[in-house]
């Protein structure tokens, strides 16, 4: 009888196998590697938005404070987008005829809303809190990056839940002082750069985390990254 | 093969079809809908709604307006209690919402101005000096020529913080040595702001003579 195989064939069925690992392996990587890719989560990507509202002009340029905008950030778990009045406060009187904030003026005259394109956007199944975080010590620059950097918003981080669960895990790691919430050039302590709370100087964030965390009554970690925590 | 290509397929397949529990047919705050015309979730209250708060609307007129009767006030409101936690919400707030114009130490040249927007006066100016607290909460809420209203942005309570943290910054501003504590002259350095007593002497109906023409007497 005749092989049905040439011997060949052997080689070729472990070399199949090693491919085949080598693929699926290559396959899962790149699923890895998308699902954390800005195609994926829009990282670093700026959407088209009807008006291009700058923070870097209205933050750094004009050294606006956060809450001039996002009143609600303190007090309840979204931080809200600004009413149109609010923008017409100054550009009722400034850059009154640039075409650029016909859609603001617009809005102003009809009472229709403007209608910005959300750039963070959590799934509906998870539950997110600003005002908790804040109060805990988490600066906005912390989760949004340098804002008052940024000619037009985009993402800083990916929002998912392994880059959530990388801070509940380890707070310390982050925590500022309170008032230090809203800078965004707040730097952490070195031992070059000392940063005072209650009359007593941290040169490491080590240590300023350690008194934070006990001075805001952080919960532990079991309880802060429990899954009923963000999912309820 | 076929193994791999089922398990592909499922992985994407997967991956498409997260979005029924991702966007939810839930209002959420600032959210679009089409149910309403104006594709608004936050609905205004009905016209006639009449609003529950910690200080019923009705019964603490002075709280929500700065006068009794017609006249401005120069006390604080019953409920909001002076001390140093207020005038630090006041600063505070003072600073998020006021120095943009008005520049942190009231010369009214702040940076919104030094870009073009029309010079408010000095709050430190002798007719706003002897303006009552009730003016101050007034034109926060109502605005007052160029200047707009803060209603929707501050909520009544900070903007009598602000207002009592407005009369120590003209107070500051203004000091003589005699103001001083004992103990602050042997030792110079910032000195405890304090209010005058307003509870003492009695308001005379009618605001100061000195009253701007945007009051309402
Ligand atoms: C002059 C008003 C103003 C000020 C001051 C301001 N913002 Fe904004 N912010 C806006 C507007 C309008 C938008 C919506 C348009 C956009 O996304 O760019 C926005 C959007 C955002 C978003 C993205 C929202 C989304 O769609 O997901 C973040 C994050 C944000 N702001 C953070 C900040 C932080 C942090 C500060 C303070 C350092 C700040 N903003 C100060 C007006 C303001
Ligand atoms: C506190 C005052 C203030 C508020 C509130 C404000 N702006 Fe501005 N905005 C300015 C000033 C001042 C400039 C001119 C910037 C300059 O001269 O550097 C400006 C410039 C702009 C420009 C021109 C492009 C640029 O970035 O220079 C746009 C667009 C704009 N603003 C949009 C908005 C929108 C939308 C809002 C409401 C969310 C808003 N602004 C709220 C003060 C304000
Ligand atoms: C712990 C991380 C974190 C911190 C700190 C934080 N944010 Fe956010 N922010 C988020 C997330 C996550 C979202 C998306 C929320 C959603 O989709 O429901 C968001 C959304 C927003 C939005 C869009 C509107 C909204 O409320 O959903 C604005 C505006 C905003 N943040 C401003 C701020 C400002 C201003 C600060 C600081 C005062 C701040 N954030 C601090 C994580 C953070
Ligand atoms: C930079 C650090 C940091 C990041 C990033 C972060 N958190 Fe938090 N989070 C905290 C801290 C600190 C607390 C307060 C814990 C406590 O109270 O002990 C907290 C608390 C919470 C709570 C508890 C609220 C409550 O009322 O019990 C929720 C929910 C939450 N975070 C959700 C999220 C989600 C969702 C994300 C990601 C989108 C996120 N957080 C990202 C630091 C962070
Ligand atoms: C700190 C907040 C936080 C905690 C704690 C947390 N999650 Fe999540 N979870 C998130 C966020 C944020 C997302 C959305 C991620 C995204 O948009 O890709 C998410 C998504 C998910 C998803 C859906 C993934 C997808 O791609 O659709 C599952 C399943 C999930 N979480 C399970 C869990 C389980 C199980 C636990 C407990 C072990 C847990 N989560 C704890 C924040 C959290
Ligand atoms: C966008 C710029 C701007 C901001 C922000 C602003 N103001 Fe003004 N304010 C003005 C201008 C302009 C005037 C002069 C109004 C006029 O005479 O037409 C004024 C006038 C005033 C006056 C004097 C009224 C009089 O009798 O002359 C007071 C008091 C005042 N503002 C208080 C405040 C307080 C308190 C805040 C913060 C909550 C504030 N303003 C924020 C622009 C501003």
């Amino acid at each position: 009888m005749s092989q049905t195989f040439h011997r060949s064939a052997n080689t070729l069925a472990r070399a199949s196998i090693l491919g085949m690992v080598l693929l699926l392996s290559a396959v899962g990587s790149a699923l890895f590697k998308l699902q954390r890719s800005p195609y994926v989560t829009g990282q670093h990507i700026a959407p088209d938005q009807p008006v291009p509202f700058s923070h870097q002009h209205h933050v750094a340029g004009l050294g606006l404070d956060c809450r001039y905008c996002h009143t609600s950030v303190e007090q309840s778990s979204f931080a809200g987008i600004p009413p149109t009045k609010t923008c017409m406060n100054c550009h009722a009187q400034i850059w009154t005829n640039a075409a650029l904030l016909e859609p603001v003026r617009n809005s102003f005259r009809t009472g229709e809303s403007l209608q910005w394109t959300r750039v963070h956007d959590l799934p509906d199944f998870v539950y997110f809190n600003h005002s908790i975080h804040l109060n805990k010590g988490v600066g906005c620059e912390s989760c949004h990056g340098r804002v008052d950097e940024m000619p037009l918003m985009y993402l800083e981080n990916t929002l998912q839940m392994e880059w959530c669960l990388s801070c509940h895990r380890e707070p310390e790691k982050f925590l500022r002082p309170r008032k230090e919430v809203f800078s965004m050039t707040y730097q952490q302590p070195s031992p070059e750069h000392a940063v005072e709370v209650g009359g007593t100087k941290y040169f490491s964030q080590e240590k300023l985390g350690a008194a934070l965390k006990d001075m805001y009554h952080l919960r532990t970690m079991r309880d802060i990254t429990s899954c009923s925590t963000c999912h309820r | 093969m076929a193994l791999l290509g089922l398990a592909v397929v499922c992985v994407l397949s997967a991956a498409g079809c997260r979005q029924d529990m991702q966007d939810q047919p839930k209002f959420i705050p600032l959210r679009s809908n089409d149910f309403y015309a104006d594709h608004r979730s936050a609905r205004d209250p009905l016209p006639g709604t009449v609003p529950w708060t910690k200080t019923p609307l009705n019964e603490d007129v002075y709280f929500f307006s700065g006068k009794r009767g017609n006249a401005f006030g120069n006390d604080l409101p019953a409920n909001i209690k002076f001390d140093r936690a207020l005038l630090a919400r006041g600063q505070d707030r003072y600073n998020i919402y006021c120095t943009p114009c008005h520049s942190v130490v009231g010369d009214g040249n702040g940076m919104i101005v030094q870009r073009g927007y029309r010079r408010p006066p000095s709050l430190h100016d002798p007719r706003l000096r002897n303006a009552p607290l009730g003016y101050f909460f007034d034109v926060m809420s109502n605005g007052l020529g160029a200047m707009p209203d803060y209603a929707s942005q501050i909520k009544p309570e900070d903007r009598w913080a602000i207002t009592a943290y407005i009369r120590a910054l003209q107070l500051s501003q203004n000091a003589r040595e005699s103001d001083m504590a004992a103990q602050d002259k042997a030792t110079p350095g910032p000195s405890d702001i304090r209010m005058p007593d307003t509870s003492a002497t009695p308001q005379k109906p009618g605001a100061p003579a000195t009253m701007p023409q945007g009051g309402k007497q």
